[in-house]
């Protein structure tokens, strides 16, 4: 009896430990957006503000469009994932897992290309308040990227060693939370930075 | 206390993302259709706040999570908007 009552109190225990985690990982998503908030209208403000350099013309919308196209999909990847490991399916998990790892390494592969071809056109950080404002933010989100790749690889290696279903799954969860919050914050950057100003 | 409701399949999955690619497609196609004019910068706005809608409804489950989950998110986004229009304002921006 006592053993049964340890058991569901643990159980319980454990619950709102979970409970608490993914709480907290939504209040540090919340608290990611002020940031970006902010970075994103100091580029609205020097949005024309180009010292004679060059501005928003040299976008590559067709090839922005194929990278935004990639971290898309790799929150499709992510969330079927997530869902192989609500399934219990370990190894169809990791393959949904270094899929999506594997797309945001091409993601940010595409954004090296891309800056390099804008420093060629000479727009870097330190010509004028639009490039220092664009770097900043677009680089920014490509180091959460590279983070994203660092947890995904992270929970690969550690489903060698441990089911990933186990706990509930947690840990998928709340990088799956993490990767997703990476990708609509794209959205919002690909629509407002690249979208509007060539619009 | 948490109410988590059952997550969707993986085919509501595919075709979620079928739609966000679709979304996209239209939105890049948006600023090259000639005539469009004044109404490519509320469209471009829109379709962004369909997709991220869909994302965090369905990709992360906020949806079928506590309504806690969505308060939490909800003041971050709202608070965002908050600091992206005292900005632009304060600078005379807007």
């Amino acid at each position: 009896m006592a053993l049964e009552q340890q058991a569901v109190l643990t159980d319980e225990g454990g619950h709102d430990l979970d409970r608490t985690r993914k709480t907290a990982m939504w209040v540090f998503l919340g608290s990611e957006s002020f940031f970006f908030a902010a970075m994103i209208s100091t580029f609205l403000l020097y949005r024309n503000t180009t010292n004679d350099g060059p501005g928003a013309e040299i976008f590559n919308i067709p090839f922005t469009s194929a990278t935004t196209f990639v971290l898309l999909m790799s929150s499709l990847t992510m969330v079927l994932a997530d869902n192989a490991v609500e399934r219990k399916d370990n190894r169809q998990a990791r393959v949904w897992l270094i899929g999506t790892a594997l797309l945001g390494v091409t993601f940010l592969a595409g954004q090296i290309f891309e800056f390099t071809e804008f420093v060629d056109h000479g727009l870097t950080v330190s010509v004028s308040p639009f490039g220092s404002s664009f770097y900043m933010l677009t680089g920014f989100h490509g180091l959460h990227v590279a983070g994203g790749v660092l947890l995904l690889s992270g929970l690969v290696a550690f489903s060698f060693r441990r089911p990933l279903h186990r706990e509930g799954g947690l840990n998928t969860g709340i990088i799956a939370l993490y990767w997703h919050f990476v990708d609509i914050v794209w959205i919002v950057i690909f629509t407002v930075v690249y979208l509007l100003q060539v619009s | 206390m948490t109410t988590t409701h059952r997550h969707p399949t993986a085919k509501t999955y595919w075709l979620v993302a079928l739609f966000l690619a679709v979304v996209t497609a239209l939105e890049v196609s948006v600023p090259y259709i000639a005539g469009i004019g004044s109404l490519s910068a509320p469209l471009l706005i829109i379709a962004g706040i369909v997709k991220f809608a869909v994302v965090v409804a369905v990709f992360m489950h906020l949806k079928y999570d506590s309504p806690s989950l969505r308060f939490y998110f909800l003041i971050g986004v709202f608070g965002a908007i908050i600091v992206f229009a005292v900005v632009l304002a304060a600078f005379r921006a807007l």
